[in-house]
């Protein structure tokens, strides 16, 4: 019990690990997947990834701001959510796919 | 009194941009009008501070206006200077200069570009004024700098010959070359002294020990300056060429006023020159060299404004000869009288050259004495000046410069004499080659000779006055005067006074003997000229060796052809060729191609893939963060 307390505990050091998890996940979503969709929500992971470890350090210094900084970063994920799916919405209208790959006439 | 001091310089500067600014606005006449009231009216001020400072009432003044430079350890004020020195000058500026431009209104009165050239005519006596008038060596640089550029454009008047514009060229890189030596000069004059105001400058030279290298070595950059400026070996050759000006610019610029700043600038710096025997020894060689060897080249030439330009150059070595011996106020005196009679005769040559409709070659003029009465009289007077004899201008002056050689040396006196015997006789020669005898030219030449118009003989009579009896301020003791002229500017030569050694019956003897031999020279010259109407050969004709180099000037403007400009020109090919086209175009049209050739080859990264550029961009993060780290 006493262990699983520990392990539980607020500790600094797993939330550091657990956010770098996410985050990587995050990355790898993006680099790997082809459905822009997918890609958004891997996106979206690294931002929460980013927010987790603010709350984190704030609680862990006693100090608010990162928190206040969280809900910034939210509501700014949320407008920019909805360009990217406006966009989107408009890639799949003119290609009929959501593919990363279907548009790439943008070269040389 | 000198309240209106600023205006002397500023009237000109005022004709300058009204005639420049409305050159095609404005008719010949009102050109010709507001050029000549404006130095009119500088004469007129500069006349109501001559007599004060000749009769006492004013002192040597510095008017100064405005702060010009003002950093760190630089302060130099815009100021004028006006002591019996600067007066002087300015009094030869703006009253030949008056008279000069009344004839230029005659003279030039069929040329279309006659307002330009009185702009610059109006321009050239501002800066020669503000050369004068300065009291430091920034306000003389300026104005150095200013007739320099005058003597350029107006050299340069008839800008359609490429020849003119050659010797436009030629006289002012000439004149650069003494400029880059002045300015060093100048430069070390602050260097040494901390200042260039000439009060500062001459009154803190007792630290300088007499002849040491320091003094020396600005004495020679400023003489250098000189050379260049006032023709002398070895920047000569720009001042016969630059004849190819119009005859009253030649007048005014090159005989009166600009070729004079050299000598000007040395009587102004005499305390540090005097500071230097070493520098004066080689200004009197130097000086003495120019006026034989200009005579020289003098004899034989037969164009009538060669022989007058050589003549200058071989006065002006004759001045800076009087320099040399440490006789300032002499030299001074031998500018006066210089200007007087030396601008007459290049007026009169104008005169001659309007009748003759542009004709210059003495070979076809001759007896001209009848149809030109006026030119005739008055080219004769001043002949006799400037061959020194009494009582004319040039007598007083030139016996002084030989009295002084005498006490030196009686070897420097012999050769003196002899340069003024060989002036007396290449003067003579023209004027019987072009005044007496038959006349040589064309038939339609014949027709339109005529005497000028008023205007152009009237500043002949006037100046014809003054060769006569501008020599009277500098009468010598000898003779019952008491040099008026070096008693004036004594002053300025502080300290440095000319004392007369020789015995009276020995000035008597010196004075008998050079003023025999002008005589008798010129009784040789009738006899060669007029009596067995000698005239010179046409060119082709073969001559002798010594002739034929006389007669081609020594060969030196194709000597410095092939030492100085061949050269240059085939190292600046060289430079065009090798480091321009090769190098520095090679290694910018290079750094194009490799730009270009690069960027083709890396374009293929850009595939238009999205995963791949946030691959990229996600390599490239993690590369920041490991070097940030890391390094």
């Amino acid at each position: 019990m006493n262990q699983l307390t520990e392990l539980f505990a607020p500790n600094l050091n797993n939330y550091i690990i657990l956010c770098s998890i996410l985050f990587t996940i995050g990355v790898v979503g993006v680099l790997i997947r082809k459905n822009i969709i997918i890609i958004f929500m891997s996106v979206e992971l690294m931002l929460n990834a980013i927010n987790l470890l603010l709350t984190a350090f704030s609680v862990h210094h006693g100090d608010s701001s990162g928190q206040v900084f969280v809900f910034f970063i939210m509501a700014v994920a949320a407008a920019e959510i909805t360009v990217g799916l406006a966009i989107l919405v408009m890639i799949y209208r003119n290609t009929g796919s959501v593919s990363i790959d279907s548009l790439r006439n943008l070269k040389w | 009194m000198t309240e209106l001091t600023w205006l002397i310089p500023l009237l000109p500067l005022i004709g300058f941009l009204i005639l420049g600014i409305g050159n095609k606005y404005l008719t010949k006449s009102v050109a010709s009008t507001i050029a000549c009231a404006t130095i009119l009216g500088s004469f007129l001020i500069v006349l109501s501070i001559l007599f004060p400072l000749i009769n006492g009432t004013l002192a040597n003044t510095t008017i100064s206006y405005f702060d010009w430079i003002n950093t760190g350890s630089v302060h130099l004020s815009f100021s004028f200077l006006l002591d019996p020195l600067s007066i002087t000058m300015m009094t030869i500026i703006t009253g030949v200069g008056f008279l000069i431009h009344v004839y230029s209104a005659g003279y030039m009165s069929h040329d279309e570009g006659m307002t330009r050239y009185f702009a610059f005519l109006n321009l050239f006596v501002f800066s020669m004024l503000l050369l004068v008038m300065g009291s430091n060596y920034i306000v003389l640089f300026a104005g150095w700098e200013g007739v320099g550029f005058c003597s350029y454009m107006l050299i340069g008047f008839w800008y359609k010959n490429q020849n003119y514009n050659d010797a436009a060229k030629k006289a002012f890189i000439m004149n650069r070359i003494g400029d880059l030596g002045f300015l060093l000069g100048m430069l070390l004059i602050f260097q040494t002294f901390g200042s260039l105001d000439y009060a500062t400058v001459f009154t803190t030279t007792s630290s300088i020990e007499s002849n040491s290298s320091v003094i020396i070595a600005i004495t020679l950059l400023l003489f250098v300056g000189a050379m260049g400026k006032s023709a002398q070996i070895p920047l000569y050759t720009w001042l016969p060429d630059a004849m190819a000006g119009p005859t009253p610019v030649s007048a005014l610029i090159h005989a009166a006023t600009m070729v004079t700043a050299g000598i000007y600038m040395v009587v102004r710096s005499n305390v540090l020159f005097s500071l230097a025997p070493f520098t004066l020894e080689f200004i009197q060689i130097i000086g003495l060299a120019t006026a034989l060897f200009a005579a020289t080249i003098g004899l034989v030439q037969n164009d009538i404004k060669k022989v007058l330009a050589y003549s200058t150059v071989s006065q002006l070595g004759y001045m800076f000869f009087a320099l040399g011996l440490g006789a300032y106020s002499t030299a001074l005196f031998h500018v006066l009288t210089h200007a007087f009679f030396k601008a007459l005769l290049f007026l009169c040559a104008g005169s001659v050259i309007h009748a003759m409709s542009g004709e210059q070659d003495i070979r076809n003029m001759g007896g001209l004495a009848k149809k030109l009465p006026i030119t005739f009289y008055t080219f004769l007077i001043a002949t006799l000046a400037i061959s020194g004899i009494p009582p004319f201008a040039g007598f007083f002056s030139k016996d002084e410069i030989l009295a002084h050689a005498f006490e030196h040396s009686p070897l420097l006196w012999g050769l003196g004499l002899a340069g003024a015997l060989m002036t007396t006789f290449y003067m003579f020669r023209l004027l019987f080659l072009t005044f007496f005898g038959s006349f040589r030219g064309t038939e339609h030449q014949k027709n339109h000779l005529h005497e000028s118009p008023l205007s152009m003989t009237i500043p002949l009579m006037v100046l014809a006055v003054l060769s006569t009896i501008g020599g009277f301020i500098g009468i010598p003791e000898v003779m019952g005067g008491g040099n008026w002229l070096k008693k004036f500017i004594s002053p300025v030569l502080g300290g440095t006074a000319e004392v007369h050694t020789l015995s009276h019956e020995t000035e008597w003897l010196l004075m008998g003997l050079s003023v025999g031999a002008v005589l008798l020279v010129i009784a040789i010259a009738y006899i060669i000229y007029v009596s067995k109407k000698t005239v010179p050969l046409t060119e082709g004709v073969e001559t002798s060796v010594a002739q034929k180099t006389l007669y081609h000037k020594y060969y030196i403007d194709e000597i410095y052809d092939t030492i100085v400009v061949k050269p240059s020109y085939l190292l600046s090919n060289m430079l065009h060729q090798l480091v321009e086209s090769k190098l520095i175009d090679g290694f910018v049209n290079g750094m194009g191609t490799a730009v270009n050739k690069t960027s083709a080859a890396i374009r293929f990264v850009q595939d238009g893939s999205i995963s791949y550029y946030l691959f990229a961009m996600v390599v490239g993060i993690i590369m920041l963060l490991f070097f940030n780290t890391v390094i």
